[in-house]
């Protein structure tokens, strides 16, 4: 396994709420193991806080198996840290090196506002499948699960695109601060299936128009996004969802 | 005497005659009652997004930031469903049996049946939904067989099955936030109960971002709010999953049964050191093609590829034929103690056993291992930094799941009239152990088509006071509310939340954990409230309430926690037998297997609140079992 100890220095954006101006301060903290993940890590400095009577740095998390959703931190610059295809609690300090100086930001974009150090408000993103991320469909009177038949091809691009997490590192790395690798994983997802066929151009339009309307930029093929998704989410389904769009249209 | 409203008539009518039986409301009537759902994982969020669609008025509640994080999305393997699509010998009445006799003979036969019948229409609604499950070529649905099962039953999403059904069931809850027939409160904590004239008829919450306490009334409260695993804090739960609105509605007069019954899983990646904060699940999906293992000779500290087959120990292999990688969560855990405690545990701390994929890559191929289980793998490497494509994966139990919770009757009604209780908050259906892919069986159940039904019957034959949250109840728990956080506020101690937390949590995983004795137990009962104590003296919890404060979050959790675990130990020694989960070394047979007692205990343990630091009463729910004939559980 291998695990070894090093020293590393967290510089990390404190601000006490929305109306408040925030700033970086400065952790030094010693002997971390490289086994231990980046919460952990943030753990610690804010067991040293409370300790000292300072109030610890605030960050979302839950799961901490990188399903959630719910944590996410630029770390030196990079939504979710330098790891490929993990979310930020699965990020290890076996990624880091001794005396490195890791730089902790929240998540920027004008649709997530901050709410305290290193949390946000993603509420945005739940608006948008409000607006239509679904299929009309109550509880019962519903045909038998196999009446469906559905290509294994297509159920497996469904469930590539119904693999994202709603975590928001797409919004934040993106320069336009775009919500379309997010909205287009739900489209593109519904539209790959039988189930979503009857609601698909109403579906693209209503999200696109809540998508517009709640602030977030639009895509101008920086990539940015599909290189931080925690899930690997394809940029190919903001293609998809560009065609569904126009589709609408007519 | 308690009455647990069980239908009479054979088991596969009970159901359908109970809801001809129950009142209805008439739809036109519906928007006029106000439900409060707290919790938005498979149980909370269903059942809302179903409550909303019959025209209720429905207000919900997450303390996470969006509803879609809730727990259940971490479920990896499987659903459950008797649909036979298989042809392999299924049935609704199979599912039954097999739900039961995996929870050790200690589960309500009819809300176990109903699970299983409903079990069907639960696949046909998510599918509906778009929920991705597996596919075969021809476009059918792929089942696996999972956990124990001698048939494939266990519908599937890649290994991210509690996601995909717990996206589905957010879905249908935003279609109907976004048609204001919810009224969604994220960032919200319920922190108590209110009772008006002995009826649930609201709750005290917390805004966890402004920190307002605030007021909400209702016809009718529905907990589903999870388990307690986060009692041991090691667990595989979320970091957030807490007994608190559980707790604090037990404290109101909702009685908690067999508080000792939790699931240690077999299959977790080993802990690695003292901070860590969390454990990891891999599917026990994987114990279809890996195989489990230790070295035969103590302290052999070879490297697995070093060490050659005839000095392996394949132990539930030998120790159980006819099953063997796939016995139950509960017997392979004890597997794994009983090796490691003869010093054949394998890693650094020797806390651990090999699950050795090897043999099924051979057969199968990588790549096909990599379709089944490549994320599983993948986050393996990512979190224990080795490759289990050329070396075993390591594994050890850990606490998953808890079967015990809130007791409810049959109408999932706790013993405070108009509180329900769904989902894994509730004691129903897993008796002393849960079988593999049976969770989201019944979160779904429960919010999906059952509680619309029973939550029904009890509004429609309900005469309702008017009641605003002008009422003293409230006033009342909003004090107990706002004094509770003060007085956390106020100690400004010396040692942190997790401190205390981490304390607890070896006690219990100690001695209330895969094994447990008279005398840890007693010692423990000891310990828990010194601790508790050093707890409201000592705690840090820094800033204020008027703000977000996740120390404070923390510290109103782990003190509940700290009353908590008090009654689980006294369940876990009151219970003086053997079954599933609850090992009492004192009863084993011969054979190191549990050791039942079916005379004395066949019973539900229903613990009653008596005011702070008092003695809770044990009251009984006797278990009439007129379908499954009592048998020492095997697996050989």
């Amino acid at each position: 396994m291998g695990s070894s100890t090093i020293n590393v220095t967290l510089k990390v954006w404190r601000q006490k709420n929305a109306e408040t101006k925030g700033e970086f301060e400065t952790y030094p903290i010693n002997n971390v193991s490289t086994d231990m993940s980046f919460l952990e890590a943030l753990d610690t400095v804010n067991e040293q806080l409370l300790q000292q009577g300072k109030e610890p740095i605030a960050f979302d998390h839950d799961c901490r198996e990188g399903i959630c959703g719910m944590c996410g931190a630029m770390v030196d610059g990079i939504a979710h840290g330098p790891d490929k295809a993990v979310t930020l609690c699965q990020t290890h300090m076996r990624s880091f090196h001794n005396g490195d100086t890791i730089v902790v930001e929240p998540w920027r974009a004008k649709a997530f506002p901050i709410i305290k150090d290193l949390v946000t408000d993603r509420s945005a993103f739940d608006k948008i499948i409000a607006s239509g991320g679904y299929v009309s469909v109550s509880t019962g009177g519903v045909p038998d699960a196999n009446a469906i038949l559905i290509p294994k091809k297509d159920a497996d691009l469904a469930m590539d695109a119904a693999a994202c997490i709603g975590c928001g590192a797409c919004v934040a790395s993106c320069p336009n601060a775009s919500a379309m690798l997010f909205v287009s994983a739900k489209i593109s997802h519904l539209s790959h299936l039988p189930q979503g066929q009857v609601e698909r151009k109403e579906r693209a339009k209503r999200m696109i128009q809540t998508m517009d309307d709640l602030g977030f930029g639009n895509c101008s093929n920086h990539r940015e996004c599909e290189a931080v998704c925690p899930k690997e989410i394809k940029l190919e389904n903001i293609a998809t969802m560009n065609r569904e769009f126009a589709s609408s249209l007519f | 005497m308690i009455d647990a409203k069980i239908p009479s008539g054979p088991i596969a009518e009970k159901w359908s005659t109970h809801k001809f039986e129950s009142k209805l409301v008439n739809p036109a009537n519906r928007r006029k009652f106000t439900v409060i759902v707290v919790g938005t994982g498979l149980a909370g969020s269903s059942a809302s997004a179903t409550l909303a669609e019959m025209g209720y008025k429905v207000k919900t509640f997450c303390f996470q930031d969006s509803p879609r994080r809730a727990h259940s999305i971490a479920a990896q393997g499987g659903i459950n469903a008797a649909k036979n699509y298989r042809n392999d010998g299924d049935s609704v009445y199979r599912l039954f049996y097999d739900t039961i006799k995996g929870g050790d003979y200690r589960a309500r036969e009819a809300n176990v049946h109903r699970l299983a019948e409903v079990s069907v229409n639960i696949i046909d609604q998510c599918v509906a939904q778009g929920v991705p499950f597996a596919r075969e070529y021809g476009g059918m649905l792929d089942n696996r067989s999972f956990g124990g099962a001698q048939v494939s039953r266990t519908f599937y999403a890649r290994g991210q099955t509690g996601q995909q059904l717990l996206l589905g069931a957010y879905s249908a809850l935003e279609r109907q936030i976004g048609a204001g027939t919810i009224e969604m409160h994220p960032r919200t904590e319920m922190l108590d109960l209110v009772v008006v004239n002995g009826k649930a008829r609201g709750i005290i919450t917390r805004n966890l971002v402004t920190g307002k306490i605030e007021r909400h009334v209702a016809d009718a409260v529905l907990l589903a709010t999870g388990g307690y695993g986060n009692a041991f804090f090691l667990s595989t739960n979320a970091k957030g999953c807490n007994v608190t609105a559980s707790w604090r509605a037990h404290k109101k007069g909702a009685w908690m049964a067999n508080p000792c019954f939790t699931q240690i899983h077999p299959t977790c990646i080993p802990v690695h050191g003292d901070i860590q904060s969390k454990l990891t699940l891999m599917s026990e999906g994987l114990r279809n093609d890996g195989r489990v293992w230790v070295p035969k000779a103590i302290g052999d500290k070879r490297k697995p590829n070093d060490i050659p087959e005839s000095e392996r120990d394949y132990y539930l292999e030998r120790r159980y034929p006819s099953f063997g990688n796939l016995v139950p969560r509960d017997v392979a855990s004890r597997a794994a103690k009983a090796v490691c405690d003869e010093g054949r545990g394998v890693g650094e701390s020797g806390l651990a056993v090999y699950l050795d994929f090897a043999d099924a890559i051979k057969r199968l191929g990588k790549e096909k291992i990599a379709e089944k289980y490549g994320n599983l793998f993948d986050m393996y490497r990512q979190i224990a930094g080795e490759n289990p494509y050329e070396v075993p994966m390591r594994i050890f139990p850990a606490v998953h799941y808890t079967m015990g919770g809130l007791w409810v009757d049959y109408n999932l009604m706790s013993t405070v009239p108009g509180l329900f209780v769904l989902g894994e908050a509730n004691f129903s259906d897993h008796g002393a152990n849960r079988l593999g892919a049976s969770a989201l069986m019944q979160g779904l159940a429960d919010g999906y088509f059952v509680i619309p039904y029973t939550l029904g019957g009890y509004i429609g034959g309900t005469v309702f006071d008017a009641v605003t949250t002008d009422h003293p109840a409230f006033a009342e728990a909003e004090a107990n509310v706002r004094s509770m956080t003060d007085k956390l506020l106020s100690i400004k101690g010396k040692r942190t939340v997790d401190s205390f937390h981490k304390e607890l949590g070896k006690i219990l995983w100690n001695n209330c954990g895969m094994a447990r004795n008279k005398q840890g137990l007693t010692e423990s009962l000891q310990r828990i409230p010194e601790l508790r104590a050093e707890f409201w003296e000592n705690v840090i919890v820094t800033g204020s309430g008027d703000e977000l404060n996740q120390t404070l979050e923390k510290a109103g959790r782990v003190a509940d926690f700290l009353e908590f675990a008090e009654v689980m130990v006294n369940d876990a020694l009151t219970r003086e037998e053997s079954c599933g989960g609850h090992f009492r070394e004192e009863h084993q047979t011969e054979e190191n297997e549990a050791k039942r007692d079916d005379e004395n205990f066949s019973h539900v343990a229903m613990w009653e609140y008596n005011g702070p630091d008092k003695k809770e009463t044990l009251h009984k729910e006797q278990l009439v079992f007129e379908n499954v004939k009592l048998t020492q559980r095997s697996y050989k």
